[in-house]
Protein backbone atom coordinates (compact mmCIF):
# COMPACT_ATOMS: atom_id res chain seq x y z
CA UNK A 1 0.00 0.00 0.00
CA UNK A 2 2.56 2.31 1.08
CA UNK A 3 4.44 1.87 -2.49
CA UNK A 4 1.20 2.53 -4.29
CA UNK A 5 1.02 5.88 -2.69
CA UNK A 6 4.87 6.41 -3.83
CA UNK A 7 3.59 6.21 -6.92
CA UNK A 8 1.37 8.68 -7.12
CA UNK A 9 2.93 11.13 -4.35
CA UNK A 10 3.75 13.77 -7.23
CA UNK A 11 -0.11 14.82 -7.10
CA UNK A 12 -0.13 15.10 -2.99
CA UNK A 13 -1.53 18.44 -1.51
CA UNK A 14 1.57 19.76 0.90
CA UNK A 15 0.52 23.23 0.77
CA UNK A 16 -3.28 22.25 3.05
CA UNK A 17 -3.25 23.14 6.69
CA UNK A 18 -4.30 19.87 9.05
CA UNK A 19 -7.24 19.79 10.45
CA UNK A 20 -9.68 17.63 12.17
CA UNK A 21 -13.31 16.11 12.94
CA UNK A 22 -15.01 19.23 14.63
CA UNK A 23 -13.05 22.37 13.34
CA UNK A 24 -14.62 25.01 11.17
CA UNK A 25 -13.00 25.44 8.15
CA UNK A 26 -13.54 27.24 4.67
CA UNK A 27 -12.68 25.32 1.56
CA UNK A 28 -12.26 27.53 -0.90
CA UNK A 29 -13.05 25.56 -4.37
CA UNK A 30 -12.84 25.92 -8.10
CA UNK A 31 -15.50 26.52 -10.17
CA UNK A 32 -15.58 26.16 -14.15
CA UNK A 33 -18.79 27.76 -15.76
CA UNK A 34 -18.63 27.59 -19.42
CA UNK A 35 -14.56 28.76 -20.10
CA UNK A 36 -14.01 30.80 -17.11
CA UNK A 37 -13.07 29.94 -13.95
CA UNK A 38 -13.89 31.67 -10.56
CA UNK A 39 -13.51 30.28 -6.22
CA UNK A 40 -16.50 29.36 -4.68
CA UNK A 41 -16.10 28.91 -0.77
CA UNK A 42 -17.45 26.40 1.41
CA UNK A 43 -17.73 27.19 4.94
CA UNK A 44 -18.78 24.71 7.44
CA UNK A 45 -17.86 21.63 10.24
CA UNK A 46 -15.38 18.95 9.12
CA UNK A 47 -18.05 15.95 10.40
CA UNK A 48 -15.30 13.31 9.20
CA UNK A 49 -11.63 12.64 7.49
CA UNK A 50 -11.10 9.05 6.47
CA UNK A 51 -8.80 7.30 4.43
CA UNK A 52 -4.96 8.10 3.79
CA UNK A 53 -2.98 8.37 0.86
CA UNK A 54 -4.47 8.95 -2.56
CA UNK A 55 -7.77 8.59 -1.58
CA UNK A 56 -7.98 10.67 1.82
CA UNK A 57 -11.51 12.37 1.40
CA UNK A 58 -13.01 14.65 4.29
CA UNK A 59 -16.49 15.50 4.36
CA UNK A 60 -17.81 19.51 5.55
CA UNK A 61 -21.04 19.82 6.91
CA UNK A 62 -23.22 23.42 7.24
CA UNK A 63 -26.42 24.85 7.26
CA UNK A 64 -28.39 26.71 4.11
CA UNK A 65 -31.26 28.29 4.96
CA UNK A 66 -32.23 25.67 7.73
CA UNK A 67 -31.43 22.78 5.28
CA UNK A 68 -28.54 20.81 6.27
CA UNK A 69 -25.50 20.42 3.68
CA UNK A 70 -22.88 18.11 3.20
CA UNK A 71 -19.71 17.70 1.03
CA UNK A 72 -17.01 15.46 0.84
CA UNK A 73 -13.82 16.63 -0.59
CA UNK A 74 -10.44 14.73 -1.94
CA UNK A 75 -7.84 15.81 0.32
CA UNK A 76 -5.63 15.64 -2.81
CA UNK A 77 -8.24 17.33 -5.21
CA UNK A 78 -6.58 20.21 -7.49
CA UNK A 79 -10.22 21.68 -7.62
CA UNK A 80 -9.36 23.01 -3.99
CA UNK A 81 -7.63 26.42 -3.82
CA UNK A 82 -6.97 26.95 -0.42
CA UNK A 83 -8.46 25.77 3.03
CA UNK A 84 -8.86 28.40 5.57
CA UNK A 85 -9.18 26.73 9.59
CA UNK A 86 -11.27 29.18 11.23
CA UNK A 87 -12.07 27.24 14.68
CA UNK A 88 -10.78 24.62 16.18
CA UNK A 89 -13.21 22.77 17.96
CA UNK A 90 -13.51 20.40 20.80
CA UNK A 91 -14.51 17.17 20.55
CA UNK A 92 -14.53 13.66 21.49
CA UNK A 93 -14.81 11.39 18.99
CA UNK A 94 -13.52 11.46 15.46
CA UNK A 95 -16.64 10.94 13.32
CA UNK A 96 -19.52 13.41 14.01
CA UNK A 97 -22.24 11.91 12.58
CA UNK A 98 -24.64 12.43 15.51
CA UNK A 99 -24.57 15.41 14.48
CA UNK A 100 -27.27 15.23 11.88
CA UNK A 101 -29.70 13.94 14.33
CA UNK A 102 -29.22 17.55 16.12
CA UNK A 103 -30.23 20.90 15.48
CA UNK A 104 -30.08 24.97 17.45
CA UNK A 105 -28.29 24.97 20.08
CA UNK A 106 -27.66 21.08 20.98
CA UNK A 107 -25.68 20.85 17.11
CA UNK A 108 -22.79 23.56 18.42
CA UNK A 109 -19.30 22.57 18.78
CA UNK A 110 -17.48 23.81 21.39
CA UNK A 111 -14.16 26.11 20.66
CA UNK A 112 -10.90 23.64 21.71
CA UNK A 113 -9.32 26.97 22.74
CA UNK A 114 -11.51 28.98 25.00
CA UNK A 115 -12.08 27.82 28.64
CA UNK B 1 -2.26 -9.41 -30.27
CA UNK B 2 1.02 -7.39 -28.85
CA UNK B 3 1.31 -8.05 -24.86
CA UNK B 4 3.10 -7.69 -21.89
CA UNK B 5 2.92 -9.84 -18.57
CA UNK B 6 2.37 -8.02 -15.00
CA UNK B 7 1.89 -8.31 -12.07
CA UNK B 8 -1.21 -6.20 -9.96
CA UNK B 9 0.32 -3.95 -7.73
CA UNK B 10 -3.54 -2.42 -6.40
CA UNK B 11 -6.14 0.10 -6.84
CA UNK B 12 -5.54 3.96 -5.71
CA UNK B 13 -7.09 7.06 -7.36
CA UNK B 14 -5.42 10.21 -9.18
CA UNK B 15 -6.56 13.12 -10.98
CA UNK B 16 -7.72 14.61 -14.17
CA UNK B 17 -6.75 17.63 -15.59
CA UNK B 18 -10.42 18.63 -15.24
CA UNK B 19 -9.77 17.90 -11.40
CA UNK B 20 -11.79 14.71 -11.66
CA UNK B 21 -10.18 12.29 -9.66
CA UNK B 22 -9.91 8.59 -11.67
CA UNK B 23 -10.35 4.87 -9.93
CA UNK B 24 -7.46 3.45 -11.71
CA UNK B 25 -5.22 -0.06 -11.09
CA UNK B 26 -1.75 0.09 -10.97
CA UNK B 27 0.13 -2.52 -12.85
CA UNK B 28 3.60 -3.36 -13.12
CA UNK B 29 4.35 -4.48 -16.13
CA UNK B 30 7.43 -6.05 -17.58
CA UNK B 31 10.12 -6.01 -18.60
CA UNK B 32 9.82 -9.00 -20.25
CA UNK B 33 12.55 -10.98 -21.79
CA UNK B 34 12.44 -12.45 -24.84
CA UNK B 35 12.92 -16.23 -24.17
CA UNK B 36 12.26 -17.59 -27.50
CA UNK B 37 11.32 -16.36 -31.16
CA UNK B 38 9.18 -18.80 -33.17
CA UNK B 39 8.84 -18.69 -36.31
CA UNK B 40 6.17 -19.67 -39.53
CA UNK B 41 8.92 -21.82 -40.85
CA UNK B 42 10.33 -23.42 -38.23
CA UNK B 43 7.00 -23.73 -35.74
CA UNK B 44 4.14 -23.24 -38.62
CA UNK B 45 3.20 -19.77 -36.41
CA UNK B 46 5.09 -16.50 -35.52
CA UNK B 47 5.33 -15.58 -31.81
CA UNK B 48 7.58 -14.39 -29.02
CA UNK B 49 7.50 -16.48 -25.88
CA UNK B 50 8.00 -13.96 -23.01
CA UNK B 51 9.19 -14.24 -19.78
CA UNK B 52 8.27 -12.05 -16.74
CA UNK B 53 9.85 -12.12 -13.07
CA UNK B 54 12.09 -13.95 -11.49
CA UNK B 55 12.47 -17.31 -10.52
CA UNK B 56 14.95 -19.52 -8.02
CA UNK B 57 17.31 -22.11 -10.37
CA UNK B 58 16.47 -24.81 -8.15
CA UNK B 59 12.82 -24.16 -8.65
CA UNK B 60 12.86 -25.43 -12.15
CA UNK B 61 12.30 -28.82 -13.44
CA UNK B 62 15.19 -31.02 -15.69
CA UNK B 63 13.34 -29.46 -18.90
CA UNK B 64 13.16 -25.97 -17.93
CA UNK B 65 16.71 -25.71 -16.81
CA UNK B 66 17.89 -27.54 -19.92
CA UNK B 67 16.07 -24.30 -21.96
CA UNK B 68 17.48 -21.73 -19.87
CA UNK B 69 20.91 -23.29 -19.82
CA UNK B 70 20.99 -23.42 -23.72
CA UNK B 71 19.74 -19.49 -24.20
CA UNK B 72 22.15 -18.42 -21.20
CA UNK B 73 18.91 -16.63 -19.78
CA UNK B 74 17.99 -16.05 -16.41
CA UNK B 75 14.67 -18.15 -15.36
CA UNK B 76 11.41 -16.20 -15.39
CA UNK B 77 8.65 -16.40 -13.05
CA UNK B 78 5.81 -16.71 -16.00
CA UNK B 79 6.25 -17.61 -19.70
CA UNK B 80 3.81 -16.90 -22.35
CA UNK B 81 3.43 -16.59 -25.71
CA UNK B 82 2.20 -13.57 -27.95
CA UNK B 83 1.96 -12.72 -31.58
CA UNK B 84 1.76 -10.19 -34.04
CA UNK B 85 4.34 -7.19 -32.11
CA UNK B 86 5.13 -4.63 -34.61
CA UNK B 87 8.61 -4.68 -34.44
CA UNK B 88 10.71 -7.81 -34.77
CA UNK B 89 12.52 -9.22 -31.99
CA UNK B 90 15.44 -11.56 -30.93
CA UNK B 91 16.29 -13.59 -27.65
CA UNK B 92 17.62 -11.78 -25.13
CA UNK B 93 15.53 -8.74 -26.39
CA UNK B 94 14.11 -6.77 -22.95
CA UNK B 95 10.14 -5.45 -24.09
CA UNK B 96 9.32 -3.03 -21.74
CA UNK B 97 6.00 -0.92 -21.30
CA UNK B 98 6.52 1.61 -24.36
CA UNK B 99 4.86 -0.60 -26.73
CA UNK B 100 1.77 0.88 -25.09
CA UNK B 101 0.49 4.36 -25.34
CA UNK B 102 -1.74 6.37 -23.20
CA UNK B 103 -5.48 6.57 -24.18
CA UNK B 104 -5.18 2.64 -25.73
CA UNK B 105 -7.82 0.35 -25.11
CA UNK B 106 -6.32 -2.79 -23.67
CA UNK B 107 -7.67 -6.05 -22.28
CA UNK B 108 -6.38 -7.31 -19.34
CA UNK B 109 -6.87 -11.11 -18.11
CA UNK B 110 -5.65 -12.71 -15.51
CA UNK B 111 -7.27 -14.93 -12.57
CA UNK B 112 -10.06 -13.81 -10.83
CA UNK B 113 -10.54 -14.07 -6.90
CA UNK B 114 -11.86 -17.19 -5.91
CA UNK B 115 -14.84 -16.97 -4.01
CA UNK B 116 -15.73 -20.49 -2.78
CA UNK B 117 -19.34 -22.11 -3.13
CA UNK B 118 -21.49 -19.36 -3.98
CA UNK B 119 -25.38 -19.41 -4.54
CA UNK B 120 -27.26 -18.31 -7.40
CA UNK B 121 -27.89 -14.92 -6.57
CA UNK B 122 -24.16 -13.95 -6.44
CA UNK B 123 -23.25 -15.95 -8.87
CA UNK B 124 -25.38 -15.53 -11.69
CA UNK B 125 -27.62 -12.87 -10.46
CA UNK B 126 -30.63 -14.48 -10.19
CA UNK B 127 -32.85 -11.78 -8.21
CA UNK B 128 -33.81 -14.54 -5.41
CA UNK B 129 -37.76 -15.91 -5.14
CA UNK B 130 -40.37 -13.37 -4.27
CA UNK B 131 -41.73 -11.63 -0.81
CA UNK B 132 -41.64 -13.05 2.05
CA UNK B 133 -44.99 -12.63 2.80
CA UNK B 134 -48.00 -15.06 1.85
CA UNK B 135 -46.48 -18.27 3.85
CA UNK B 136 -43.54 -17.41 1.76
CA UNK B 137 -40.24 -18.58 3.97
CA UNK B 138 -36.71 -19.84 3.87
CA UNK B 139 -36.79 -19.07 -0.31
CA UNK B 140 -35.33 -15.66 -0.15
CA UNK B 141 -32.02 -16.21 -2.18
CA UNK B 142 -33.48 -19.68 -3.86
CA UNK B 143 -32.94 -19.90 -7.93
CA UNK B 144 -36.74 -21.04 -8.17
CA UNK B 145 -38.06 -23.35 -11.02
CA UNK B 146 -34.87 -25.25 -12.59
CA UNK B 147 -37.30 -26.78 -15.73
CA UNK B 148 -40.90 -28.44 -16.46
CA UNK B 149 -42.40 -31.22 -15.86
CA UNK B 150 -42.91 -34.71 -17.58
CA UNK B 151 -41.47 -33.30 -20.78
CA UNK B 152 -38.52 -32.85 -20.98
CA UNK B 153 -38.50 -34.66 -17.65
CA UNK B 154 -34.61 -33.55 -17.02
CA UNK B 155 -32.75 -30.54 -16.32
CA UNK B 156 -30.97 -29.06 -19.29
CA UNK B 157 -27.13 -29.10 -18.88
CA UNK B 158 -25.61 -26.01 -18.24
CA UNK B 159 -28.41 -24.63 -16.14
CA UNK B 160 -27.42 -22.22 -13.91
CA UNK B 161 -27.05 -23.28 -10.09
CA UNK B 162 -25.12 -22.72 -7.33
CA UNK B 163 -21.38 -23.50 -7.16
CA UNK B 164 -17.51 -23.09 -7.37
CA UNK B 165 -16.85 -18.95 -8.67
CA UNK B 166 -14.21 -17.08 -9.05
CA UNK B 167 -10.74 -18.46 -9.45
CA UNK B 168 -10.59 -19.05 -13.22
CA UNK B 169 -8.94 -16.97 -15.96
CA UNK B 170 -11.35 -13.40 -16.96
CA UNK B 171 -10.33 -10.91 -19.52
CA UNK B 172 -11.57 -7.46 -18.97
CA UNK B 173 -11.90 -5.76 -22.26
CA UNK B 174 -12.03 -1.99 -23.60
CA UNK B 175 -9.98 -0.66 -20.47
CA UNK B 176 -8.31 2.78 -20.94
CA UNK B 177 -4.41 3.31 -20.33
CA UNK B 178 -4.68 6.80 -17.79
CA UNK B 179 -0.86 7.08 -16.79
CA UNK B 180 2.04 5.61 -17.35
CA UNK B 181 5.13 5.53 -15.56
CA UNK B 182 8.50 4.44 -17.59
CA UNK B 183 10.55 4.61 -14.92
CA UNK B 184 9.25 2.44 -12.48
CA UNK B 185 7.35 0.15 -15.42
CA UNK B 186 3.96 0.96 -13.84
CA UNK B 187 0.55 1.51 -16.16
CA UNK B 188 -2.52 3.27 -14.43
CA UNK B 189 -5.65 1.38 -15.91
CA UNK B 190 -9.14 2.80 -15.68
CA UNK B 191 -10.97 0.57 -13.52
CA UNK B 192 -10.76 -2.37 -11.99
CA UNK B 193 -8.60 -5.26 -13.48
CA UNK B 194 -9.12 -9.43 -12.62
CA UNK B 195 -7.31 -11.21 -9.89
CA UNK B 196 -5.91 -9.85 -6.32
CA UNK B 197 -2.97 -7.90 -5.71
CA UNK B 198 0.41 -9.51 -6.55
CA UNK B 199 -1.29 -11.80 -9.14
CA UNK B 200 -0.29 -11.92 -12.82
CA UNK B 201 -2.29 -10.52 -15.02
CA UNK B 202 -1.28 -10.17 -19.64
CA UNK B 203 -2.05 -6.82 -20.95
CA UNK B 204 -2.87 -6.97 -24.82
CA UNK B 205 -3.34 -4.36 -27.25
Amino acid sequence: MEKLNELVADQARTDLPSFKAGDRIKVHVRVIEGDKERVQPFEGNVISVRGGGADKTFTVRKLSNGVGVERIFPYHSPKIAKIDVIREGKVRRAKLYYLRNLSGKAARIKDKNVR
Amino acid sequence: MPGLLGKKIGMTSIFSEEGNSIPVTAVKLGPCVVLEVKTNDKDGYDSVKLGFGEKKEKQLNKPELGFYKKSGLNPAEVVKEFRNFDEEYKVGDVINLEIFDIGDEISVSGKSIGKGFQGVMRRHGFGGVGGTTHGQKDRLRAPGSIGQSSWPSKVFKGTRMAGRTGGKRITTKNLKVVKMDAENNIIFIKGAVPGSINSIVEINK
